[in-house]
């Protein structure tokens, strides 16, 4: 039997550019002349004290809105990085895996704003004179909103690559590079790309609150968004507000646009479960990208490059043999470096302490201690009330297919919105109706992070096999039965890893919504964030550094004596096996 | 005069668990393989034949003794060694072709030259047209077709194949085997030999001139069978069905020896290992209920024949002999010679009694012939609330055997004591008792 049909090589003739290659080619243009401009103006001279100024005319607006993607953009790379090299280490050498899971646990509970006044001075002192310096500290602080959930993600992936691909890898003699590009990150990819769209959502909030901020009675204004709101604030300027929420939709919409649903698209391929439900991407940019022909002929000429440092024989690192070290030597070794880890503990413990003694006195480290326990507290009442909006809602929305495809992806958009936009909005009303600022102000804390408790309420209840919502109904199983024994169990796994990421933003947002500002009218509630809110303006370090410890503690703690015990309850008697 | 591939001398392996406690899965394997063989390892799951490939493949490095490859002894994955992984093992992000390409790569092959060779090998094991599809668009016969591709692309001396046809479908796995025994008649490929691990019968006899049977608990290799039936063989003559039948026995047999060793070896050692601390195969009610029932329909001359009863109810070696091990435990059959089974008494009153008649005949047989069972109605009887944590069970047999073994083995227990109804189990609070739930 003859068989005709070859399989053709694709082709790599160049061929004659089309229109979509026009159009691909201006908007690639676009963005690049866009970021350049902007990416200037970093590098500016500066003088500590010497205000920038910046303008509230619209106009100016889509300038300072570039300014402020390229500082996430710039963040989100450095977080990639950071992944990309801190996250294997972790997963394949245990010495660093004991010392990287921990501290960036730790890392994680440490609110970001609050450092923020503490990475300024720093980056001042190392590029003095240049804009640079306030320019790395909001990027820094961008960065540590964004980093830790993305090395965790590919770190929790690396761990779980199945046992056949490592020995596929070992059978085939791919070496240590070959390894990590062909099936690690592969593998990885999904849950990596997943954890970057929530990072960049959870980034505006933090890229517009770093912008405009004051240390040590310093105002320093970077162009962007978030000066141009906090001057809007200063001169009580409504109309800019709109303006610059108007703005953040567009720019919202836009990165989504350009940025995730091509990516989404492409990344398809990596989803290694066979029967995911495919959610259909439909990305109008990545189809206008499939369609050019220049560019295809370019992504190539990638593929060859890619291809070349993957294989090159500069990078073919000696192979992994199987057992390089003796078990005696391990055990000496794991011993003396557990040591040294806890011994680094009580040192940089006792720094601090004494740090923090030099100034503040013991009543005062209580009562910091009694101010956590009033933000506790809060935070708690908060969870529950937004819990009680949503879950049903969720619930509502997950059942219903029609009401998913509509609002789903306005919930994402809502997630990604900073909310720290629409404070001023709340501080007038809070004086016009002459409210409560201590319970009024509150609400402020979680609006910004309930949209995880809605999430996974829609991702729980889309999880239900439909046989059971079926016997369900079969049973007129009905009201308050209906809830108590099937949906409540069947959510509940989703609903407590939505209220632990909810709550663990809520202590971050405190810092930002103890303390509003409206022109003249400052509005301070009791708590932990309109301390260390306080002192950062002011500049007192060791009131800083106090306020952070603390904030850090009561976060660690309520993670490890609630939501774990919650969590692993939950893991052990609600899971739904398919 | 064939050639020594492969030789492996004295191989043991044993795992220690997080408790120190050491259990052994491969006990003193020796044998060798020469050029021009096919060599099928026989054996239940559990048996560590899995294991005893990885070993052979570099990926596992055994506790004792040494595999040697040309003389060479084997520590890493071999140049030589390629593998056929049970579940395909593809990479689901990367085409057909590109998954093929893998091994070249990795031996730095320059992009050209290795693509036509992919094209090549996907042309011989007839995937031509999938090339540029990714895994998940293929069946599991096809993907499997990628898997050997991939595997002799690299074109290994030996090949190694972890139960390749075990995650398809009958006719599909049928189809695949045909084609790679004509590969290998033909000599289209430069594999020397092939040693492969099933768990399927036919599959081993079709497939190899040697088949080596594998004990378990420790693995061993009870028997080496040489298989002289000429290619292409057929399942229904004579020569195969007579060869078909000695396996069966053999097969049988070993394990009953190994049920009365593990008697005798609990008996010799009675003073520190209690009765009831001895395994029990993970089986369920229903299926042995179900093997009963099939049994007594299919009595003839008031025998069974094995063999027959496998391939009509399709039970593979690993379904089939946990039951029948079972069966003979609770004293409701007896195997005895030639393939064959007899029910007992018991076992033909509790194949026709009804749901409530059938509980008491098992809860009976159970508290009679199946020293945990008895043991743990012993305790809860004595306690005065007739109650008792499921930790104290599983502290009594984790002195003898791994915390993982005790957990399954209770929870296997608990199965066939709640269906006994000998006492009662709560999940939420972890107590046995002997009440009824309220």
């Amino acid at each position: 039997m003859l068989r005709t049909v070859h399989y053709q090589a694709p082709k790599t003739k160049t061929e004659k550019p089309n229109l979509w290659d026009a159009i691909a080619f201006i908007i690639i243009l676009t963005i690049l002349a866009a970021f350049a401009v902007a990416a200037s103006q970093m590098h500016a001279p500066y003088q500590v004290g010497k205000p920038i100024e910046i303008s509230l005319s619209p106009t100016a607006l889509p300038g300072y809105a570039v300014n402020t993607v390229l500082r996430m953009f710039i963040a989100l790379f450095f977080s990639f990085l950071f992944t990309l090299i801190i996250a294997p280490l972790a997963a394949k050498n245990r010495l660093a895996e004991k010392l990287i899971i921990p501290l960036i646990d730790i890392l994680q509970a440490i609110p970001i704003l609050g450092v923020l006044s503490i990475t300024v001075v720093t980056f001042i002192q190392l590029f003095p004179n240049r804009l640079l310096g306030p320019e790395c500290a909001a990027i820094f602080a961008i960065f540590t909103s964004q980093v830790w959930n993305m090395t965790l993600s590919f770190y929790q992936s690396l761990r779980t690559i199945p046992k056949e691909f490592h020995e596929t890898a070992a059978i085939f003699h791919l070496s240590f590079w070959q390894r990590f590009w062909r099936i690690e990150l592969p593998y990885a990819t999904p849950g990596l790309l997943w954890n970057t769209m929530i990072s960049m959502s959870a980034g505006w909030f933090f890229v517009v609150a770093s912008e405009a901020i004051s240390v040590a009675n310093q105002n320093i204004m970077l162009p962007g968004i978030g000066s141009y709101i906090s001057v809007a604030i200063a001169n009580s300027d409504l109309t800019a507000i709109f303006y610059s929420i108007l703005t953040m939709l567009i720019v919202i919409i836009l990165y989504d646009q350009l940025f995730f649903r091509p990516l989404l698209t492409w990344a398809k391929r990596f989803n290694n479960t066979e029967n995911i439900e495919d959610i259909p991407h439909h990305s109008w940019i990545y189809k206008l990208f499939a369609k050019t022909r220049w560019l295809k002929t370019f992504s190539q000429w990638c593929g060859e490059i890619t291809d070349f440092i993957l294989n090159s024989p500069l990078l073919r690192f000696p192979k992994i043999e199987l057992y390089a070290i003796r078990p005696t030597y391990i055990y000496a070794i794991t011993w003396f470096w557990n040591t040294v880890l806890w011994a680094g503990c009580v040192i940089a413990s006792l720094f601090l302490w004494k740090f923090i003694r030099q100034t503040v006195p013991i009543v005062e480290i209580q009562h910091v201690f009694y101010l956590g326990a009033i933000t506790g507290f809060k935070v708690i009442i908060l969870i529950l009330i937004s819990s009680l909006i949503w879950v049903p809602i969720g619930i509502w929305i997950g059942l219903s297919p029609k009401a998913s495809y509509i609002i789903q992806p306005l919930t994402q958009f809502l997630a990604a919105f900073p909310i720290n936009l629409i404070y001023p909005l709340a501080v007038t009303l809070i004086i016009h109706f002459q409210l409560n600022v201590e319970i009024w102000s509150t609400p402020l804390m979680i609006l910004g992070t309930q949209w995880y408790i809605l999430f996974n309420v829609i991702a729980g209840t889309n999880a239900i096999p439909k046989e059971l919502l079926l016997v369900a109904k079969n049973f007129s199983v009905k009201r308050g039965l209906w809830w108590k024994r099937i949906m409540l169990p069947a959510i509940f796994p989703y609903y407590i890893t939505g209220s632990m990421t909810a709550a663990a933003g809520c202590w971050n947002a405190s810092i930002v919504a103890d303390v509003l500002e409206w022109g003249k009218y400052k509005l301070v509630a009791t708590g932990l964030g309109s301390y260390i809110s306080q002192y950062t303006t002011i500049g007192d370090f060791p009131r800083i550094f106090l306020g952070i410890a603390v904030m850090c503690f009561y976060v660690l703690l309520i993670n490890r004596l609630v939501w774990q015990k919650l969590y692993n309850f939950a893991a052990s008697h609600f899971v739904l096996e398919q | 005069m064939s050639k020594s591939l492969l030789r492996l001398d004295k191989i043991q392996k044993s795992f220690t668990n997080s408790e120190g406690q050491k259990r052994l899965v491969l006990d003193e394997i020796s044998f060798q393989l020469q050029e021009n063989e096919v060599v099928a390892l026989l054996g239940k799951s559990g048996s560590g034949k899995s294991t005893l490939l990885r070993i052979i493949a570099g990926l596992e490095l055994p506790t004792e003794g040494t595999v040697f490859y040309r003389g060479r002894p084997v520590l890493s994955p071999a140049e030589e060694i390629s593998m056929v992984f049970q579940n395909f093992a593809l990479l689901p992000w990367l085409t057909v072709l590109e998954n093929v390409e893998l091994g070249l790569e990795a031996q730095g092959m320059p992009r050209k030259q290795r693509r036509q060779k992919a094209l090549e090998t996907i042309d011989t094991i007839g995937l031509d047209g999938f090339e540029s599809a990714y895994p998940k668009e293929l069946s599991g016969g096809m993907r499997q077709r990628v898997g050997l591709a991939r595997a002799l692309v690299v074109e290994p001396e030996l090949l190694l194949m972890d139960e390749p046809f075990s995650a398809l479908d009958i006719l599909t796995a049928e189809n695949l085997r045909n084609d790679l025994l004509e590969l290998w008649t033909d000599k289209r490929t430069h594999t020397k030999s092939i040693l492969f691990v099933t768990h399927d019968i036919e599959e081993a006899i079709l497939m190899a001139n040697r088949i080596l049977i594998f004990s378990s608990d420790p693995g061993r290799i009870q028997i080496e069978i040489p298989n002289i039936i000429p290619f292409p063989r057929e399942t229904q003559t004579e020569a195969f069905r007579k060869l078909l039948d000695q396996i069966y026995t053999l097969m049988t047999i070993s394990e009953r020896e190994r049920l009365s060793l593990a008697k005798a070896r609990i008996k010799t050692t009675a003073v520190t290992h209690p009765e009831y601390a001895y395994r029990l195969p993970d089986v369920s009610i229903s299926e042995l209920t179900g093997l009963l029932e099939a049994m007594e329909s299919h009595e003839v001359h008031s025998k069974v024949d094995l063999p027959k009863l496998a391939d009509e109810l399709y039970l593979d070696v690993n379904s089939l002999f946990p039951l029948t091990d079972v069966l003979d435990m609770l004293n409701f059959t007896k195997i005895v010679t030639n393939g064959n089974i007899v029910l007992l008494a018991a076992g033909k009153e509790f194949a026709a009694a009804d749901i409530l008649e059938r509980k008491h005949l098992f809860a009976e047989h159970l508290l009679k012939y199946i020293p945990l069972a008895r043991h743990i109605r012993e305790v809860l009887d004595s306690k005065p609330n007739h109650r008792a944590s499921k930790s104290i069970f599983l502290n009594e047999l984790e002195e003898f055997l791994s915390e993982e073994e005790s957990e399954r083995l209770l929870s296997i227990i608990i199965e066939w004591g709640r269906y006994a109804e000998i006492f009662a189990y709560d999940y939420d609070a972890g107590i046995l008792s002997l009440e009824n739930p309220q």
